[in-house]
């Protein structure tokens, strides 16, 4: 009787050490972040770029500092969200965004450390955080983005304003749960008053009821297989999907509106150290590896970060092609009336869209 | 996502049928206040009632004046429409698949019915947003309403399918008999008696449906369909407006607890029961004669368009999916990741949901009845309102304790899909007489060797089926695993997203395919289970 409960005891414990060491080492695995802090240097990153390009700038940065980088990812509102929860507790070093707003929001909240000087200095100070509270990184800019074989070129609107005109009611696409949208509604509010732009938001949601989507790859996909005509989103989306679908495939083209109108806007993606970071220095060292040459040539390289996102250093050259940074001619718009996005939020919930 | 048969006897009220109710009523009697088990199951009930607790509170805070004004205000309209109609549509198809599929399979000769018996259940372990992703990344006239409607039908119709085909399967047989002896015709025969025998079995399955088409969220954002779960996930995140989001969940709260009420109503009218409790016999299978052609293409038809398409259109994007190649590195790291977290939320849910269960078949009152309700909220509950309320919890209550650690994220887990468990428990407690522990105590047997030598040993397959039920919809999880997930680790949904929503396609394929292949396993268990059950014993065993 003993000996048999001891066999029965044994194999339970060896089945049960079995399935402890694979959930263990799964559980190890996941908790990494904290557990292997100590000896060599580690931070922690939230990121709200887009996987490849984050990837692809990891593991440079790895490569050139032996410096472990946990990379968080996630929509960047998620995670702005998410620090805004954490407070001084966050487990973030470093965020990493698409967009402005959500680095201003969090300044606003006083959860930001100042970058290093020279770290800006390689920036042009236009497009850094107006305080110097996060770099920027890299650049984009609205387009129109249209299939040819449902719209000709001639007949696309040139100015944001035509996006409202009931001739495109059901072949207009929006998404604009995106943040990226956020800067087109505050350039049309400041360029023609809130009045007008919830005006215009409700004509944008009538024509775009038919393609209300989630994101701007859908968009992109939507319009490109056909299933609507056109649509407002900045121009890598465009970029990236030709590079995951090939060139043969993709049937939508790309145009910009007329130079400074208020739908031609160049939104920046950015970076900030948290002030509760107990990782200073090698937060320090990653934001400045981003806007360095190395990192600039990372995200300018569209085999290795899938970006295609204009790096910010006026140097480094992007893909033939494309219009460079420099011949931009957007709307004029600082990252400070850009904000944190609630004006444009609050017009987007008045019409409906959100 | 995948859920559970949800099994409820058409007879009211649900409790053990004649035979042994008897000698669970007078166990009751006998038994001493049920101390242990009564604060257990109370834990459990306030952990349930966390995702709850977490919504009235950001509500209360915010005000009433602001909640008001961000319920009522014109996207909640569209939002309810769109919801509603989509709910209504799923679950009246999903009733009609599901009921003709088990009829045809457990009343006909269907030729190579072993193969079909397995194929029909297998859509369960295919997540929801693999099979949007099959279908909307091939094809443009699969998105909005439309897309969603055949997408969620073929995704979750098996909920239906399994429960009924049980029932089928356990009905008495006289009744048909009966009615046929007296001359009513084949149709009045199969509309009075055979679907009024499965009726139960035919709305708990359609009350799961509607449950998890409230929940649902990957394969509408996929699909490009608003509903309130989608728009609620946007809330958390897009505009820093905690209380939006939360007052949009109230309005879910709402709509589950009408679709709960509408079950219980049209479970009270219509009883059916049932003559010679343990007689189970089976009525000769029809033959199909000249149907038989048409019923075969009807069944590959179904199971090629539910199970064939989602993972044909995996491999086609694998091997054409643009110039990025697989990741193969995190792949296997991944799949580790996704299988313990679901064992380890599978196991502690089948032990949670033990001493509810006990609870509730050994000393069946209103508390059993309070607890089977309001444990179905929760399966309504967006995954990422359970995923924020806990780190709201952790980081007011226990100065950020856990936080993104993997045992919050299981608990998480355990949390949202506790119902799966309870029905799987319940129905295998159910099949072990209270009787049998009362002769072996009185044989002189400890409490608790008598819990683990007789009772959990005769309630064993329903425990697997439970864990089964829980590390399907764990391994196919996604809105609570994106925000609690520890930092650097990844699951294959949270990859499997990051790669599809970046369309690249070609990247996102493995990690789905390798998700279909883990989940298979236990939803073919889950199938035997569901089959043994049903033919060992009789309805009001099973379908508690």
């Amino acid at each position: 009787m003993t000996i048999a409960r001891k066999t029965t005891a044994t194999k339970l414990r060896a089945a049960a050490a079995v399935a402890g060491t694979g959930l263990l080492a799964s559980l190890l695995a996941a908790c990494g972040g904290t557990a292997s802090g100590a000896t060599a240097p580690s931070i922690t990153l939230y990121s709200g770029q887009h996987v490849q390009t984050t990837d692809a700038l990891v593991t440079q940065f790895e490569k050139a500092t032996g410096i472990t980088v946990h990379v968080r990812s996630d929509d960047e509102d998620v995670l702005a969200n998410q620090i805004a929860a954490e407070g001084t507790r966050s487990p973030a070093d470093v965020i990493f965004t698409e967009n402005s707003q959500v680095l201003e929001f969090l300044q606003g909240k006083g959860l930001l450390a100042k970058v290093n000087k020279a770290t800006l200095a390689n920036t042009p100070a236009k497009y850094d955080s107006p305080d110097g509270d996060w770099a920027a990184i890299s650049g984009r800019v609205s387009v129109i983005i249209y299939n040819p074989a449902l719209i000709s070129a001639s007949q696309l609107p040139t100015s944001v304003m035509q996006l409202a005109d009931p001739k495109y009611r059901g072949k207009l696409a929006i998404a604009p749960g995106e943040t990226d949208f956020q800067p087109i509604v505050t350039a049309v509010e400041r360029a023609y008053g809130a009045a007008a732009a919830k005006q215009w938001l409700e004509a944008v949601k009538a024509n775009g009821s038919a393609h209300n989507y989630p994101d701007n790859e859908t968009v992109a996909d939507q319009v490109n297989r056909g299933g609507a005509a056109f649509g407002l989103v900045n121009e890598y989306y465009w970029y990236r999907m030709r590079a995951e679908i090939g060139v043969s495939n993709t049937k939508a083209r790309i145009t910009h509106l007329a130079p400074g109108n208020p739908g031609y806007v160049v939104d920046v993606s950015g970076a900030a150290i948290m002030k509760s970071s107990k990782h200073l220095a090698a937060a320090q060292k990653f934001v400045a590896f981003l806007v360095s040459k190395q990192g600039q040539d990372v995200i300018a390289n569209p085999k290795e970060s899938i970006s295609f996102e204009y790096p910010i250093d006026s140097g480094v050259t992007t893909e033939a092609g494309e219009t460079p940074f420099s011949q931009l001619q957007p709307y004029p718009i600082t990252i400070s009336q850009l904000g944190t996005g609630t004006a444009a939020i609050a017009l987007l919930r008045q019409a409906g869209l959100l | 996502m995948a859920s559970s048969p949800t099994l409820s006897a058409p007879d009211r009220p649900a409790t053990p049928p004649a035979g042994r109710s008897g000698g669970t009523a007078a166990g009751a009697r006998r038994a001493r206040r049920p101390v242990v088990l009564t604060a257990a199951s109370a834990a459990v009930a306030a952990l349930l009632a966390l995702p709850l607790v977490f919504l009235l509170l950001e509500a209360s805070g915010a005000g009433a004046a602001a909640v008001s004004h961000l319920i009522f205000r014109r996207l909640t309209a569209d939002l309810l429409w769109n919801t509603v109609r989509l709910t209504v549509a799923v679950t009246v198809l999903c009733a009609i698949i599901g009921t003709a599929a088990a009829w045809c399979m457990e009343r006909t000769h269907l030729p190579g019915r072993r193969v079909w018996e397995v194929l029909v259940v297998v859509p369960l372990a295919i997540p929801d947003f693999v099979v949007s992703f099959g279908w909307a990344s091939l094809w443009n006239w699969f998105q909005g309403f439309r897309g969603a409607v055949v997408v969620m039908t073929l995704a979750v119709y098996p909920l239906v399918y399994l429960p009924v085909a049980a029932s089928f399967r356990a009905a008495d047989p006289g009744q048909e008999e009966v009615a046929r002896s007296l001359g009513a015709g084949r149709v009045r025969v199969f509309v009075r008696i055979t679907l009024a025998q499965a009726r139960g079995a035919i709305l708990g399955g359609c009350l799961l449906v509607a449950m998890v088409m409230l929940a649902e969220y990957g394969a509408f954002e996929i699909l490009g369909y608003q509903t309130f779960t989608t728009e609620i996930f946007s809330e958390f995140s897009l505009s820093f407006s905690i209380p939006a989001a939360c007052a949009l969940s109230l309005v879910l709260v709402a709509l589950s607890l009408l679709v709960l009420a509408g079950d219980g109503l049209a479970r009270g009218r219509g009883r059916v029961s049932r003559s010679g409790a343990l007689a189970a016999r089976k009525l000769p299978p029809l033959r199909l004669g000249k149907a038989t052609l048409p019923v075969l293409a009807g069944f590959a038809l179904l199971t090629g368009l539910a199970l064939g398409m989602p993972i044909a259109s995996s491999v086609y994007w694998m091997f054409d999916g643009g110039a990025h190649a697989i990741g193969g590195v995190a792949l296997p790291a991944a799949a580790l990741t996704t299988g313990g977290y679901g064992i380890a939320a599978a196991a502690l849910d089948t032990v949670l949901a033990l001493p509810v269960a006990l609870l509730a078949i050994r000393h069946p009152g209103r508390i059993r009845l309070f607890l089977e309700r309001t444990t179905y909220l929760v399966l309504a509950m967006p995954g990422v309102v359970a995923a924020f309320a806990l780190s709201y919890f952790t980081q007011q209550y226990a100065n950020g304790f856990g936080y993104q650690s993997a045992p919050l994220l299981v608990l998480c887990y355990a949390v949202m899909f506790f119902p799966l468990a309870l029905v799987g428990v319940k129905a295998s407690l159910a099949r072990a007489p209270a009787s049998l522990d009362h002769m072996a105590r009185s044989l002189g047997r400890p409490r608790l060797e008598v819990l683990f030598r007789v009772t959990l040993r005769l309630a064993a397959p329903g425990l697997a089926a439970a864990f089964c039920l829980v590390f399907l919809s764990v391994v196919t999880e996604l809105t609570a695993t994106l925000l609690l997930i520890p930092t650097g680790a990844q699951t294959l949904s949270s990859q499997f997203w990051a790669y599809e929503s970046n369309l690249s396609y070609g990247q996102a394929a493995p990690f789905a395919l390798v998700m279909i292949a883990i989940a298979a396993v236990p939803s073919y268990v889950l199938g035997r289970f569901f089959n043994r059950s049903a033919s060992s014993s009789d309805q009001g065993m099973v379908i508690t």
